[in-house]
């Protein structure tokens, strides 16, 4: 116990760069991958196969992959940053996207067809369709596997860790490393710093998800 | 068919063909509907009824021929479709009101996103619309506390909000309980006798007795008849129709 209280300023530093990773990744990720979800339901062919391409990428290969693309090949290719975080938000927020997107268009599925026809029909064009009709009815019902989704987020923010950047995880390695004989006390703390992120997020969703639901 | 003049018709068919893969959903359609004309569309199911509805303001399209309304031809897609549906109300058979907008938005929403009528006025001439169909009081509910009858007026007055030059009706009582059945024709009657232009399809046989200056019989996705409600329902010329209206009356 005394290692995690003695350390205490450690994790917290490590809390709030968790905090702060998965809220801008998600943010990005969010709207990047409602977009994402409208380009594969746009009438514009060039739109959906491009949404589909990057989702099934994306989807189906590893965090790491992603992880390595950002911090390792963009670099090389000319994008150069600052610090290692800039690469981290590039990854988590772009891997994050493809799932949130597949969970926006199941959700847009899920919108019954005659709404977006009765939009139509007094006169709405698509964008409109999309962002009064379809989309705040899509978003409510796909509030949970969001949630999910930011879960998932928020625990894929570790992969950072072996990125160099400061996260709870990497000081969580780094404190399991100084203090070898306490090694599951440190982990068990830092598990503990992760549920208090996660936890809250899924009161969160069914909190939302009943205060939103909407009665057909 | 008919004797009118296309260039006095406000919705124009002319040979309109469309295929659902194999079946040929409508054959060689031509109609004309004059403007203040009220056209009631009867006809087994399957006959193209609905899909003839539904491609007059495009939410189906069409293989060949031309739909006009009011001269222009429909577009294809885009802004001018849109601003083209914009004239043409479309109340549907299973309401499609907005489930997560009240019944007041769902009145003022095409007004004021699509017209550019700024909140106050669309607010009042949306209230004056749902007086008018008799459901003021339900203003600030959501679609789903209403009954469908309810539903449904709601529903036309949202397509009137939009000042449209003709309203197209599509099976607008089928999905209805029996009792809410005549507050929904008695909204379209009124509106009728004010001289809009209306394009039903319907089952219902005394509206188009009461309501309709056409009736017009399809069956197999061709337009086998065209007459006045007297007419047709006294002195059916076909024998498709005739074998119809008999199915009609003895139930």
């Amino acid at each position: 116990m005394d290692v995690i209280i003695e350390n205490l300023p450690l994790y917290w530093e490590g809390f709030l760069r968790t905090l702060f990773l998965s809220a801008v990744s998600g943010v990005i990720a969010l709207v990047l991958g409602t977009l994402l979800a409208a380009a594969r339901v746009s009438p514009v062919a060039a739109l959906r196969g491009f949404s589909m391409v990057y989702v099934e990428v994306l989807r189906n290969t590893p965090l790491t992959i992603a992880f390595f693309f950002a911090a390792i090949v963009l670099p090389r290719l000319g994008v150069k940053f600052e610090q290692f975080e800039i690469a981290a938000i590039i990854a988590l927020s772009t891997y994050t996207a493809a799932f949130i997107a597949e969970a926006v268009r199941s959700g847009v599925n899920s919108v019954p067809v005659g709404q977006a026809e009765a939009a139509r029909s007094i006169g709405m064009g698509f964008g409109q369709v999309l962002s009064l009709i379809i989309l705040p009815q899509a978003l409510r019902t796909v509030i949970p596997p969001l949630i999910n989704i930011l879960i998932a987020l928020v625990k894929n923010s570790s992969v950072a860790g072996a990125f160099f950047v400061l996260e709870l995880f990497g000081y969580g390695r780094q404190l399991a490393n100084a203090n070898g004989d306490a090694v599951i006390t440190v982990l068990l703390g830092t598990a503990f710093f992760y549920l208090l992120l996660t936890v809250p997020l899924g009161i969160l969703a069914s909190t939302v998800e009943r205060k939103v639901a909407i009665a057909r | 068919m008919t004797t009118h003049v296309p260039g006095d018709a406000l919705v124009s068919l002319n040979a309109v063909n469309k295929h659902y893969g194999q079946l040929h959903v409508l054959k060689d359609i031509n109609l004309q509907v004059r403007k203040g004309e009220v056209v009631v569309v009867i006809g087994p199911s399957g006959s193209g009824k609905s899909t003839l509805c539904r491609a007059i303001n495009r939410l189906e399209t069409i293989e060949d021929g031309s739909i006009s309304i009011d001269g222009k031809v429909l577009p294809e897609e885009g802004k001018e479709l849109a601003q083209l549906r914009a004239d043409v109300g479309m109340v549907f058979q299973s309401f499609n009101l907005f489930a997560h907008k009240t019944i007041l938005e769902n009145v003022t929403l095409g007004p004021i996103k699509v017209k550019g009528v700024n909140k106050a006025t669309a607010d009042k001439e949306a209230m004056a619309l749902l007086e008018r169909v008799g459901v003021g009081h339900q203003a600030p509910k959501l679609p789903a506390q209403l009954s469908g009858g309810q539903q449904q007026r709601v529903a036309i007055a949202r397509a009137l909000a939009m000042k449209p030059k003709v309203m197209l009706f599509d099976e607008p009582t089928s999905a209805l309980d029996p009792e809410m059945i005549n507050e929904v024709l008695d909204v379209m009657v009124q509106l009728a006798k004010e001289g809009m232009t209306m394009i039903v399809v319907t089952h219902e046989m005394g509206f188009a007795r009461k309501a309709a200056d056409r009736v017009v019989f399809m069956a197999d996705g061709q337009i086998v008849e065209d007459a006045t409600p007297e007419e047709f329902f006294t002195n059916p010329k076909s024998d498709r129709a005739k074998d119809f209206l008999s199915k009609l009356l003895t139930h």
